[in-house]
C-alpha cells in the first residue's frame, strides 16, 4: 500500500492518469445513479436491480460485436430494447409495489436482479466478456498517461445522452409530467396526468439508460452475469451521497466514485476495490443519517 | 397462537420426523440437514425482520463470520494457519480424533460468539438507519465481509479453506452433521418461542409498532435491537461453522457470505410462511425446501430462474405469507381479537393487526 503511495508522490502523472481513468468510469457511474435518482424520486421504488440492466446493455453490445458490427452502435438499439423491458417490467411487476412499502420494492427488485443474472448465466455463460470497438490509444506525458480513444468516445457519448434526457425532462410534455408526479402525484393525478402510464414510462427510461451505460461499460470495461449488484450499490452510494433531484450532485458524485474507487483500488489492491466502493455506502448512508437526526430534531 | 394441543402434536410431528427422516431416505440426510438450516436462518432472520421491524438483507454475514471464526479456531489450535491456508489443501494435517472434536466444539461456540460480538459492532454503527436504508446498509455489510474476507491471504484469501475431515466413514460424518443442524434448529425455534413470550419479546414488537414511541415510553430501543441481533447472530455464526465442517471446503463469496442465494433466501421464506408469526418461517422454511429440491431435480439449469421467479412472485403476489392469510381468514383460530364495534371488523383492520 505504502509503495503505492510513493509512486504516486514520486510521479503525479501516474495521478493524474489515474484521476482521468476515475473520471472516464465516473461518467457512467453517474448516468447509472440518475436513473435510480428518477425512478427513487418520481415512484419512490428503489430499483435494486438496476446493476443488472446496466449488464444486460453489456450483453446487447457484446453480441452486436460478435455479429461484426461495431459495438458503438449497440447504444440506440441497447436503448429502444431496455426501454421495452423496462416497460414490460413495470407492468409485470413494479405496477404492483409502488404504493406498497418499500422494504417490497426493495426485495422485488432484488428478486429480479438475481432473475435476471441467472438467465444471463444461463445464455452466456460465466465467463468475463467485453465488447472490442477497435479505436487506438494516444498518449501524453511520456507515455505515462495512455488514453483510449473509445473512452474519450464514451464519455462524449454518456454527456451527450444525458444532456439529452434533460432537455427532454425540461422541455416535452412527458417530462413535465413526470416532474409534476414527483411533486404531487395526487395533485397531477387530478389534474389530469395518467400518473400510470407516468410511471411505466419513468421506469421504462431508466431501463434505457442503464442499458446505455452498459453499452459504454462493456466498451471500456468487461462485463459478467454477476456483476450487476456492485453498480446497483455504485448508483445507491451516489444518490445517497447527492440526495434526490439533484443533477449536479448525481454528476460530480459520480465523477467523485470514479475517481475513488480507481484510487483506492490503486493504492489498497484490485482485490479490495469492490470492499471499498461498499465501505463508501454505509459511509455515506450513516453520515446521512446522522444529518437527517440532525434536522428532525430541530423540524419535530 | 394455536392452541397448546396442536403445538403439541406439531412438535411431535416434526421431532419425529427429524429423528426418523434420515433412516427414511437416507440418500437425502444432507438435503434434510439443510432443511433444518433453512428453518433455524427463517426463523432468526425473523427476530429482526418480523417481530422487530428491521428488515435485514445482510444477516447472512454473521454465517460466514462463524463459519471462518470456527475454521481458523479448529486448525488455529494444532496448526498455524498461515502455512496451512498458503498451501490451498496441499498439506494434509491428520487431526486425531480427540483433536478434531476439541476443535469442533470450540468451533462451534467461538463461531456463535465472535458472530454475536460482530453483531453488536455491527449493529452499533447500521441501526441508527431505518427502513429501506437498513436493507440496503446490512446488504452492504454483507457484501463488505465477503469481499474483505477474499482480500485477507491469512484465511486463505477467495481460495478459500479446506476444513479438517471428519474422522470415521462418511455415513456417519452426515448423520452427525444432520444431529448438529437438527438439535440446533430445535433449540432455537424453542428458544425464541420462550423469547417471544416474554417482555423482552414485547419490546421487539413495540419498536415494530412505532419505534418513537417505544423510546418515548421509556424503552432503551438500542439495547433490545442490539440484544435481538446478538441472537439472531449467534445462531446464525453456530449454522455456519456446522455447515463449513460439512461442506468441507469453504471460500468466501459462494460458501461463506452467499449473499445472493441463502441470504435472500431466507428472507423469502420468512415471508412465505408469514412473518413476524413464531411458526411461519418454519413452515416457510420447509415448504420452500421442498420447492427448492423438486426445482433442482426437475428443472436442471433453469433452477435457480425458478428460484428467483418464485421469490418475486411471492413477495409481490403474496406477501402476507400462509399464516399471514390464514390469520386474515380464520382469526379466532389463532386467538386474535376482531373489534366487535367500528373499524376493525373488516379484514382489512384485521390484517393491519396481523402485519
Amino acid at each position: 500500500m505504502l509503495d503505492n503511495l510513493q509512486i504516486l508522490i514520486a510521479a503525479p502523472a501516474v495521478a493524474v492518469d489515474l484521476l482521468i481513468q476515475g473520471m472516464f468510469i465516473g461518467a457512467i457511474f453517474a448516468l447509472v445513479a440518475y436513473g435510480l435518482a428518477l425512478v427513487w424520486g418520481v415512484m419512490n421504488v428503489k430499483n435494486l436491480c438496476q446493476g443488472d440492466y446496466v449488464i444486460v446493455g453489456g450483453y446487447i453490445a457484446y453480441e452486436v460485436a460478435r455479429s461484426g458490427i461495431n459495438p458503438i452502435l449497440a447504444l440506440p438499439v441497447a436503448f429502444v430494447l431496455m426501454f421495452m423491458f423496462g416497460w414490460v417490467v413495470y407492468v409485470a411487476v413494479i405496477r404492483r409495489v409502488v404504493d406498497r412499502d418499500m422494504f417490497t420494492s426493495l426485495l422485488a427488485t432484488f428478486g429480479l436482479a438475481l432473475l435476471i443474472a441467472q438467465v444471463l448465466n444461463l445464455i452466456f455463460g460465466p465467463e468475463v466478456r467485453t465488447a472490442e470497438a477497435g479505436f487506438g490509444t494516444f498518449f501524453m506525458a511520456d507515455g505515462l498517461i495512455a488514453i483510449q480513444w473509445v473512452r474519450l468516445i464514451s464519455l462524449g457519448l454518456a454527456g451527450a445522452l444525458a444532456f439529452g434526457i434533460v432537455l427532454f425532462m425540461r422541455h416535452s410534455r412527458m417530462g413535465r409530467a413526470i416532474r409534476a408526479t414527483a411533486q404531487d402525484p395526487r395533485a397531477a393525478r387530478v389534474l389530469g396526468v395518467n400518473t400510470d402510464q407516468v410511471y411505466a414510462f419513468t421506469y421504462a427510461l431508466n431501463a434505457a439508460i442503464c442499458g446505455a451505460a452498459g453499452v459504454l461499460v462493456s466498451l471500456i470495461w468487461v462485463i459478467q452475469p454477476y456483476f450487476g449488484i456492485v453498480y446497483s450499490i455504485r448508483a445507491f452510494v451516489i444518490v445517497t451521497a447527492a440526495g434526490l433531484g439533484n443533477l449536479p450532485g448525481v454528476i460530480l458524485a459520480g465523477f467523485g466514485l470514479g475517481i475513488a474507487e480507481n484510487m483506492s483500488a490503486f493504492l489498497l489492491g484490485a482485490e479490495f476495490a469492490v470492499a471499498a466502493v461498499v465501505s463508501m455506502l454505509l459511509i455515506v448512508l450513516i453520515y446521512r443519517q446522522i444529518q437527517l437526526y440532525r434536522v428532525r430534531q430541530v423540524v419535530r | 397462537m394455536t392452541s397448546a394441543r396442536t403445538d403439541g402434536f406439531i412438535y411431535a410431528g416434526l421431532i419425529a420426523f427429524g429423528l426418523v427422516g434420515p433412516w427414511l431416505f437416507p440418500g437425502y440426510t444432507n438435503q434434510i440437514a439443510v432443511m433444518w438450516l433453512m428453518v433455524l436462518m427463517a426463523s432468526t432472520w425473523d427476530i429482526m425482520g418480523g417481530q422487530t421491524g428491521y428488515n435485514s438483507l445482510g444477516n447472512i454475514a454473521f454465517f460466514g463470520i462463524g463459519m471462518y471464526a470456527s475454521a481458523v479456531a479448529q486448525i488455529a489450535l494444532f496448526y498455524d494457519v498461515g502455512e496451512y491456508t498458503a498451501a490451498f489443501g496441499a498439506i494434509k494435517v491428520d487431526f486425531t480424533d480427540a483433536q478434531y472434536f476439541t476443535g469442533l466444539a470450540l468451533g462451534l461456540g467461538l463461531a456463535g460468539i465472535v458472530a454475536s460480538i460482530v453483531s453488536v459492532l455491527v449493529g452499533l454503527c447500521v441501526f441508527g438507519l431505518r427502513g429501506p436504508y437498513f436493507a440496503i446498509g446490512t446488504l452492504g455489510v454483507a457484501v463488505a465481509m465477503a469481499e474483505l474476507i477474499s482480500g485477507w491471504e491469512y484465511v486463505g484469501g477467495g481460495g478459500g479453506i479446506s476444513m479438517p475431515v471428519f474422522p470415521g466413514p462418511a455415513g456417519a460424518s452426515s448423520l452427525a452433521f444432520y444431529a448438529m443442524f437438527f438439535v440446533l434448529a430445535i433449540v432455537a425455534h424453542l428458544f425464541l418461542r420462550w423469547l417471544y413470550s416474554t417482555q423482552f419479546g414485547l419490546a421487539l414488537n413495540a419498536i415494530r409498532d412505532d419505534e418513537d414511541k417505544a423510546e418515548a415510553m421509556g424503552l432503551h430501543t438500542l439495547r433490545y435491537k442490539l440484544i435481538g441481533w446478538a441472537i439472531a447472530a449467534f445462531f446464525m455464526g453456530m449454522a455456519g461453522a456446522v455447515f463449513g465442517n460439512m461442506i468441507g471446503f469453504i471460500e468466501p463469496l459462494e460458501v461463506a457470505f452467499p449473499t445472493t442465494t441463502f441470504g435472500i433466501f431466507m428472507v423469502a421464506m420468512a415471508l412465505l410462511g408469514g412473518k413476524g408469526t413464531l411458526w411461519g418461517p418454519v413452515l416457510g422454511a420447509i415448504l420452500f425446501h421442498v420447492v427448492k429440491e423438486l426445482t433442482w431435480t426437475y428443472l436442471l439449469d433453469w433452477q435457480w430462474v425458478a428460484l428467483g421467479a418464485i421469490i418475486v412472485i411471492n413477495i409481490v403476489y403474496f406477501q402476507q405469507g400462509i399464516l399471514g392469510w390464514a390469520q386474515d381468514r380464520w382469526p379466532s383460530a389463532f386467538g386474535l381479537k376482531v373489534d366487535e364495534g367500528g373499524d376493525g371488523t373488516t379484514p382489512a383492520g384485521a390484517q393491519e393487526a396481523a402485519e
